[in-house]
């Protein structure tokens, strides 16, 4: 096991502020310093909900106190193979919603795309601004050693969880600043300045003159509605409901005191079905009758594309590999995380002999739901899922358990180590921009590596220092 | 400068909402008062059904028995009456929260800790301590129009929210003075008695006004002076007058915005011009309650009409 801080022994250098730290404070004033983060966190209203769990609608994410870091060199090796991705997956999303070239050349099986639930037959020949479908690029990545980092899976729809990465910092800043007086932890609040830019260069061609971008939001009793409402906020534009909107003629307006407003840019945080009631689900409240035709007619961009989906599903993940060999004919920066198709009848055969030693997935599950991990589960549990598997092989893939590295978090007994995450947010626009940083997800209980913020798990700050 | 129609439509009702709390723990203040009353029916139950329907919240008690527990616990935390204290901070901080975006972090903060607060809030405390109860609720709303009169831009959100407020503050004065002329004086011979000033100097209490009242007309309370402070005079921050004149500026402030007048301008202008035709002793031979059935028309009628020209 691999702890980001102590290595094989001793301190690594990036974390020898922090080491210097934890030792000065003690773990009776990080306790108390625990208690005020949480107070904060409450004040200003910084919830997700958990669907379906009863309790109190609006949690907190657990918040821990201690940073993690990366390295100047650890961070140009990671935001190199991060934009790589985010360009491979936007050239295949624009290559299977036209020609399908990389299907034709048998690269990537054509039925595990065009039988994808989210493969929208409606985005056929639309081309986007700048041949953008995914402009915010999540990429969830595991760290397994020193110079191992693996890519555990993408999102290209929605990823959620950037807020987080500034209210993370804006509380540590606030309650720390002594650890930022060095000037070596690079800042990442010019994300916002930044997603506002790669709005309005994606804004369709006819619109002249400053673009009105919005968010798009189901509303407050959505789960990530603080995240939206924070966006609105520090990109200084509208939070819309779909109901605040309308398309006449081909262009989409929100209803302001004034009358009509035109929109442009829709940065939407719903999902695809629910984004025009005329194209996708008939009973759906939360979408706008016509966006769909006012989107292919480019009279509207919507952030990211519908359809996007198509290319972060889990059975699509293996291939990112060979979608950036085909594409921009480079070798993948970060790799992929070994994986087993049960749709193929090999795979399949191994993971059903092997279920106590892999981890396993849905293909269009997400969250941390529908999963077996083979260690730490039952007889009973592994049952289950081989009957589940072997009545739907294609829905499920597998992975070796990974032995996840470890950066040092509060518990009861002080600091101790604990499974984390990461995932950074590439922006892609014109350029492909990047914040330095991105949201480390820890898995708070002792030994747990599911570190979903529905099951136990929390956040912490993520460093990257300067040179 | 055009604003969403349901941030501006939600700012309104989020100062509705804080306004009306605040009317309420007055309310339930003035009740509290008049209980402490010698000599009255048992267990006061005429005074506490005279509160519960100036708090316009007397269908929720129709076919209980009104005694004091039943009310306060009625009016301050009970979620099934929609104008109850707790009912009202929840949409407050409900609308606040659907859009963030148009409050200060400030003005958010406050709204969004009382809400918090409110949680630990249990009937037996709130009972035990119900004057320290009201105050802490006269305080968070005192603190958020402070905040946000602090911190947030002169636009036309402010302004929806600044007219919300003043419109539930009218409509709150119209009622209570409607309460005490209507169910609290059915005989208007008897105006007067020990207890009769006694009721009345409450109405300034659940006003805030009593001290202002004794400033301006010295300790003379008849029903006709205290009628004519809380309609009339437009120093009184609380009176028809006041809040007619602020809800001309407002609007007026919307229209050179927008460069466009409403029927809502026409009808707010008309009031003003209407009471500052008219005295006291005109309103009262006419009949006090039929001039105060009229104007909560009439403030129903602006609501109605603003909603209808910014697109609510």
């Amino acid at each position: 096991m691999f702890d980001e801080m102590t290595g094989d022994g001793g301190v690594r250098p990036p974390y020898h502020d922090i080491a210097a730290w934890l030792e000065a404070m003690g773990p009776e004033a990080m306790e108390l310093k625990r208690l005020e983060a949480e107070t904060l966190f409450r004040r200003i209203g910084i919830t997700f909900a958990v669907y379906g769990e009863g309790g109190d609608p609006e949690r907190l994410i657990p918040f821990d106190l201690i940073p993690r870091v990366f390295s100047a060199e650890e961070w140009r090796t990671l935001s190199r193979g991060i934009t790589q991705r985010a360009r491979a997956l936007n050239a295949f999303l624009w290559d299977v919603y036209h020609r399908g070239e990389i299907l034709k050349a048998g690269v990537i099986p054509a039925d595990l795309i065009y039988r994808n639930a989210a493969f929208l037959p409606e985005m056929m020949g639309v081309d986007p601004p700048g041949r953008i479908y995914s402009h915010i690029v999540g990429i969830d990545i595991v760290r397994t050693g020193p110079h191992e980092f693996l890519v555990l899976e993408d999102n290209c729809r929605t990823p959620s969880g950037v807020s987080y990465v500034l209210e993370n910092r804006e509380i540590m800043m606030r309650m720390f600043p002594d650890l930022f007086a060095g000037g070596r932890v690079l800042p990442v609040d010019g994300y916002p300045d930044m997603l506002r830019a790669t709005l309005e260069e994606v804004a369709p061609p006819a619109c002249k003159g400053d673009p009105t971008c919005v968010v798009l939001t189901p509303g407050p009793l959505n789960s990530a509605y603080y995240e939206h409402s924070f966006l609105a906020d520090q990109m200084g534009v509208e939070l819309v409901e779909a109901r605040d909107l309308f398309v006449d003629e081909g262009k989409v307006w929100m209803k302001t005191t004034q009358g009509p407003s035109r929109v442009d840019v829709i940065y939407r945080r719903i999902d695809d079905d629910f984004i025009d009631p005329l194209v996708f689900r008939p009973e759906s409240v939360l979408g706008v009758a016509g966006l769909m035709n006012a989107y292919r007619s480019g009279g509207v961009t919507i952030v990211s594309a519908p359809g996007a989906g198509v290319a972060d599903d889990k059975a699509v993940y293996c291939y990112v590999p060979d979608m950036i060999r085909f594409y921009l004919g480079e070798k993948a920066i970060l790799k992929n995380v070994p994986t087993w198709k049960c749709s193929e009848p090999e795979d399949c055969a191994y993971v059903l002999a092997h279920l106590d030693e892999v981890v396993v997935k849905e293909v269009h599950g997400s969250g941390g739901y529908g999963m077996l991990i083979g260690p730490k589960s039952t007889a009973a549990e592994r049952d289950v899922f081989a009957r589940k598997i072997r009545e739907a092989p294609g829905v499920f893939i597998a992975q070796p358990t990974l032995d996840l590295s470890t950066v040092p978090s509060l518990s009861p007994l002080g600091p101790s180590p604990r499974h984390v995450d990461f995932r950074p947010f590439a922006l892609v626009g014109k350029d492909i921009r990047l914040t330095p940083g991105g949201l480390t997800r820890v898995a708070l209980r002792e030994g747990s590596l599911v570190v979903n913020s529905s099951q136990g798990g929390g956040v912490k700050d993520t460093w990257v220092l300067t040179e | 400068m055009a604003t969403l129609s349901r941030t501006a439509a939600d700012l309104f009702w989020m100062a509705r909402y804080l306004e009306r709390a605040e009317a309420m723990a007055r309310l339930v203040e003035m009740g509290r008062r008049m209980a402490m009353l010698p000599n009255s029916a048992e267990g006061h139950r005429e005074e506490w059904r005279s509160v519960a329907a100036a708090a316009g919240c007397a269908a929720h008690f129709e076919d209980r028995d009104v005694d004091q527990k039943t009310v306060i616990v009625g009016l301050v935390l009970d979620r099934a009456n929609p104008s109850s204290i707790v009912s009202c901070l929840d949409r407050a901080r409900h609308n606040a929260r659907s859009v963030r975006t148009a409050l200060t972090t400030q003005a958010w903060e406050t709204l969004n800790e009382a809400w918090l607060r409110l949680g630990d809030l249990t009937e037996s405390a709130a009972l035990r301590e119900l004057p320290q109860t009201l105050d802490w609720v006269k305080g968070r709303c005192a603190q958020f129009r402070g905040a946000s009169d602090a911190t947030m831009l002169r636009d036309d959100r402010y302004d929806f929210a600044r007219l919300g407020l003043l419109i539930e503050r009218a409509d709150m004065t119209l009622r209570l003075l409607d309460v005490k002329h209507y169910v609290l004086l059915p005989e208007t011979d008897v105006v007067g008695g020990g207890r009769d000033r006694h009721q009345w100097t409450s109405v300034l209490m659940a006003t805030s006004a009593l001290r202002a009242y004794h400033w301006v007309y010295r300790g003379d309370f008849s029903p006709w002076r205290i009628a004519d402070f809380l309609i009339l005079n437009g120093a009184c921050p609380r009176s028809l007058a006041h809040c007619s004149l602020e809800s001309v500026a407002v609007l007026d402030r919307l229209a050179r915005g927008y460069g466009e007048r409403h029927a809502c301008h026409h009808t707010a202008s008309e009031t003003v011009a209407l009471l500052s035709d008219l005295d006291i002793g005109a309103i009262f031979h006419d009949g006090l309650h039929e001039f105060l059935t009229r104007m909560i028309a009439r403030n129903n009628r602006l609501t109605a009409e603003i909603a209808d020209a910014y697109h609510f």
